[in-house]
């Protein structure tokens, strides 16, 4: 379009462009260092103070905060929990999600339906369902136990009990999660190129278990990967139902990372020491989209 | 292929079992909305109300706490979110997508390093700066912390680039400016990508606890997921047809939504299934 000798007038419309795009991008980088950065820092900071709301100063204390949450018997009990809560919810929910995207994939009509079914939960509100959850775990009145009891089993006291808290919750959570990660899953198994199937059959896989050893599971690689990952820190940031339902009891035994990080920050007003806890979320967040990317760079390939 | 050979029959029992077993929840909510008190302690597996007490119950759950407010409240924040998300995102992925902007790797670094960091992270900064600022209790303290979206600036990036360059081109000759292309030319090309984050933020938001939770302490301003939390506090007993009836209504503006614009919701949620 422009000729060689009008290299000025380019080098000028290039200096009005690079204008107008800090100018479009503007009010997002602001917004960023404002919102993100800025309060991220800050919490790094006030990890290494004594800041608690209400008090005037604070003073830098080093790593006494992280010494602390060393010993501190609820922080380990909310970390272990964390954990156990994590370790249940996401291979259920990923080994029923990709089970049930199987059978449906495999259907030819009620596909959609089914879909819907399963779906439904991602898009309940979750405060609300967790009340319902509440209801039909009620020790006596709830229909989880009228139906055992029918069997002659005799429930526990599913949410109220320190040894069934952690499962009552975990089957809460793989209820809410299964659906989304089906639909991830469906996408997987959609991409999946018909004729590799009839290649394997020819190869001599004739059972259904054979083409899903040889074709399904590993082209759906970096789908499970990736609702993995997602799984974990979904599970890692559990609250709403923990906080609805049970405060972290009974007796501590469903305190979770971030309910001990809002109990300390939010209850207590200890700013300081509640940031140090947060950095340890953060910091377990970074380190598993961290190995994600290292298990997708060496293991996922096959295109 | 439709025929019932003996495995359909199997495939089919599975789900079906299964779709009953998740959807449970959701007949118990409905029946047990509609019971007596007295009926709920005595038979809790019989889904049918002997006597129908639905209009007692909603009547309840409806005078303790504003649930038009609530309602209310939700779209309200929800909206104010989406749009200044979008408003902010759009331009911001335009220049990183479509124009010579320098800053564009930097940026790119920023909002990989912004994925990372969910509001759980930011809050305590945050709710000091706000109580210093006395903007709690605000719609502002509500919406301003998610006025930037990184995911979507990284959602809409994606999708700005397969606009074809030509299209852009195209609009400079015609004398549009820069503005003028993304409000005409970007956006138009863009609704895939809009609708499906529109959704995401929307379920994001509504379903929110956490960060209402921290920044309101005042009814007016309760978001749904608070005031359900409210109304619980309230209805310290176990009057749980009450319950039921206010978490029918509070569960029901986002299901139906769904409901109706269901393969949006699933395309939306795939699209957007790289969020946590």
């Amino acid at each position: 379009m422009a000729s060689i000798a009008t290299d000025l007038p380019i080098a000028l419309a290039d200096r009005r462009e690079a204008r107008i795009a800090w100018l479009l991008a503007a009010p997002a980088i602001l917004l960023l260092f404002l919102f993100i950065l800025l309060p991220t820092l800050a919490v790094l900071v006030l990890g290494f103070t004594d800041f608690e709301l209400g008090f005037g100063g604070f003073r830098f204390v080093g790593f006494e905060n992280y010494a602390e949450l060393i010993g501190d018997r609820t922080f380990r009990r909310s970390l272990s929990n964390t954990a156990v809560y994590t370790a249940i919810v996401t291979p259920v929910s990923i080994v029923l999600a990709l089970a049930i995207a199987m059978l449906i994939e495999a259907e030819t009509r009620a596909k959609a339906f089914f879909r819907t079914v399963y779906f439904l939960p991602v898009a309940s509100l979750v405060v609300a369902m967790a009340t319902v959850w509440q209801f039909l775990f009620h020790p006596t009145i709830g229909p989880i136990n009228a139906l055992l009891a029918e069997f002659g089993i005799a429930g526990p006291n599913w949410l109220g009990a320190s040894g069934t808290v952690l499962y009552g919750l975990a089957i809460i959570g793989i209820w809410q999660s299964v659906g989304f990660n089906m639909v991830l899953f469906l996408a997987g198994l959609t991409a999946i190129p018909r004729d590799l199937y009839a290649a394997a059959e020819v190869d001599g896989a004739k059972s259904w278990f054979e083409r899903f050893r040889l074709v399904t599971w590993p082209m759906l690689g970096p789908t499970t990967l990736f609702v993995t990952t997602i799984s974990i820190i979904n599970s890692v940031k559990v609250f709403e139902t923990v906080k609805t339902l049970t405060e972290g009891g009974p007796n501590k035994a469903s305190e979770v990372l971030l309910f001990t990080i809002y109990q300390e920050g939010f209850v207590y007003l200890r700013v300081g020491y509640a940031s140090a806890m947060t950095v340890v979320f953060l910091a377990i967040l970074v380190i598993l989209v961290f190995l994600q990317y290292r298990v997708l760079d060496r293991k996922v390939h096959y295109a | 292929m439709t025929s019932l050979s003996l495995g359909r029959v199997l495939r089919l029992s599975v789900l079906s079992l299964g779709a009953l077993i998740f959807i449970a929840p959701y007949i118990f909510m409905i029946s047990t909305a509609g019971k007596a008190q007295s009926e709920i302690f005595t038979s809790s597996l019989s889904l049918i109300p002997e006597q129908w007490s639905y209009i007692e119950n909603f009547t309840k759950a409806l005078s303790r706490v504003s649930m038009t407010t609530l309602l209310l409240n939700g779209v309200i924040v929800c909206a104010l979110i989406f749009v200044v998300q979008v408003v902010v995102a759009i331009p911001c992925a335009y220049a990183m997508a479509k124009l010579k902007f320098r800053a564009a790797r930097f940026m790119m670094v920023l909002v990989m390093l912004g994925l990372l960091v969910p509001i759980h992270a930011t809050a305590l900064p945050l709710y000091v700066a706000f109580d210093r600022l006395s903007v709690l209790n605000s719609y502002t303290a509500l919406v301003a912390p998610f006025s930037i979206s990184v995911f979507a600036i990284f959602l809409f990036l994606q999708f700005f680039r397969a606009i074809p360059d030509d299209l852009i081109h195209a609009a400079r000759l015609d004398g549009m400016s820069e503005a003028g292309i993304v409000a005409r030319v970007v956006v138009p090309n863009a609704w895939p990508a809009i609708t499906a984050f529109a959704i995401f933020s929307a379920v994001a938001h509504w379903n929110d606890l956490f960060w209402p939770l921290v920044v309101v302490t005042n009814q007016d301003f309760a978001t749904p997921p608070l005031g359900l939390l409210y109304f619980r506090a309230a209805e310290a007993g176990d009057d749980y047809g009450a319950l039921m009836a206010a978490t029918l209504i509070i569960t029901l503006p986002l299901v139906a939504a769904f409901l109706i614009a269901q393969k949006r919701f699933v395309e939306g949620i795939t699209m957007t299934g790289l969020k946590g």
